[in-house]
């Protein structure tokens, strides 16, 4: 167990310093950023404040990590691209070494642990369906286990739902 | 840079530009009150392009939002439970719409059976404060889909082992 990138355990709420204006761009732009020549200026009127002070809470929260990202969220298979949702079943002995090898693998996008014999949870993503297909296959080598792939079948409504 | 790349834009093609758009901003926005004239000052083209193709993206679907991406552990969801249904072929589809529209669920999709490991085809991806919220969301869930359900399971995650984000190559 020593190979944790980011542990979850110590986080236990939202940081108390932000204000009402944080919380509703946070509640308020997680779509609909304009696409202008001063978006800015056009979204913090909807918000009730000023384009250089709406940047800067974008900044300031970019750099606190209370934001993942700003910007264009891309539909990857619209993109052209691949996404695959794939499990293993780790043995509890090997587990940091095979964190250590699948997460090697630039494709891996994100790499969770879960309760459950398939207890290793990650999202492949390529630009080309072969791609996906040879990325599984070298895992399966590289580790010596099944990959149960889950690739996406349908996606149903998805909303801009956290609210804080 | 700018001389070089104008040139090169004049035969270039929209599939190209638009390539290259989202690799100017897979990571982000900039952070400057024109930011479509800073790209396009970057990928040394018209900022109207620039907005056109953004725009066109955004119509097709290939860019889902332009927004902020709250980061839901440092906002306090540190609870995660992947739900996961066996829901007969024929009412998934329904059943999938109806759990997408809940406020607590981020994510819904239909996925294969891996049988005879995998009973489960919907997958739901449920957030709390804690676990004890997020199981009260299962149950909401539960009896949203009644007698639908065969059987059901939550993986709580219990460790983020990578976490980089989508990104293409360039």
């Amino acid at each position: 167990m020593a190979s944790v990138i980011n542990s979850v355990a110590h986080v236990t709420g939202a940081p108390n310093w932000m204000d009402e204006l944080d919380r509703r761009i946070i509640n308020q732009l997680q779509g609909g950023f304009p696409i202008s020549e001063r978006p800015y200026r056009d979204a913090a009127q909807k918000l009730d404040t000023t384009e250089n002070e709406l940047i800067t809470r974008i900044r300031c929260m970019l750099d606190d990590g209370l934001l993942t990202r700003f910007g264009p969220l891309f539909h990857a298979e619209r993109m052209g691209g691949a996404l695959s949702l794939c499990a293993l079943k780790v043995p509890d002995d090997r587990f940091d070494e095979v964190t250590e090898a699948v997460n090697s693998f630039p494709e891996v996008a994100h790499n969770y642990q879960r309760e459950h014999t398939m207890n290793m949870w990650f999202v492949l993503a390529t630009e080309t369906a072969e791609q996906l297909d040879e990325a599984i296959h070298r895992i399966e080598e590289r580790t010596g286990l099944d990959v149960y792939n889950f690739p996406k079948q349908a996606e149903y409504y998805v909303g801009l739902n956290l609210q804080v | 840079m700018s001389q070089t790349a104008s040139k090169n834009a004049v035969n270039e093609t929209t599939p190209d530009l638009d390539r290259r758009l989202v690799l100017a901003t897979q990571a982000g926005l900039p952070l400057h009150a024109k930011p479509y004239h800073w790209l396009a000052s970057e990928l040394g083209v018209d900022p109207e392009l620039v907005m056109a193709r953004m725009q066109a993206m955004l119509d097709s679907g290939r860019i889902r939002r332009i927004g902020v991406l709250p980061n839901h552990y440092r906002l306090g969801f540190v609870a995660n439970g992947m739900t996961v249904w066996d829901i007969s072929d024929d009412a998934v589809a329904e059943a999938g719409e109806q759990v997408g529209k809940l406020d607590s669920v981020s994510h819904c999709y239909r996925r294969p059976r891996h049988l005879p490991d995998w009973p489960y085809n919907l997958f739901a991806m449920v957030h709390g404060h804690n676990r004890e919220e997020v199981m009260d969301e299962v149950e909401a869930i539960a009896r949203l889909l009644g007698d639908r359900v065969r059987r059901y399971d939550v993986l709580f995650s219990t460790r983020i082992l990578k976490k980089t984000g989508l990104r293409i190559g360039g």
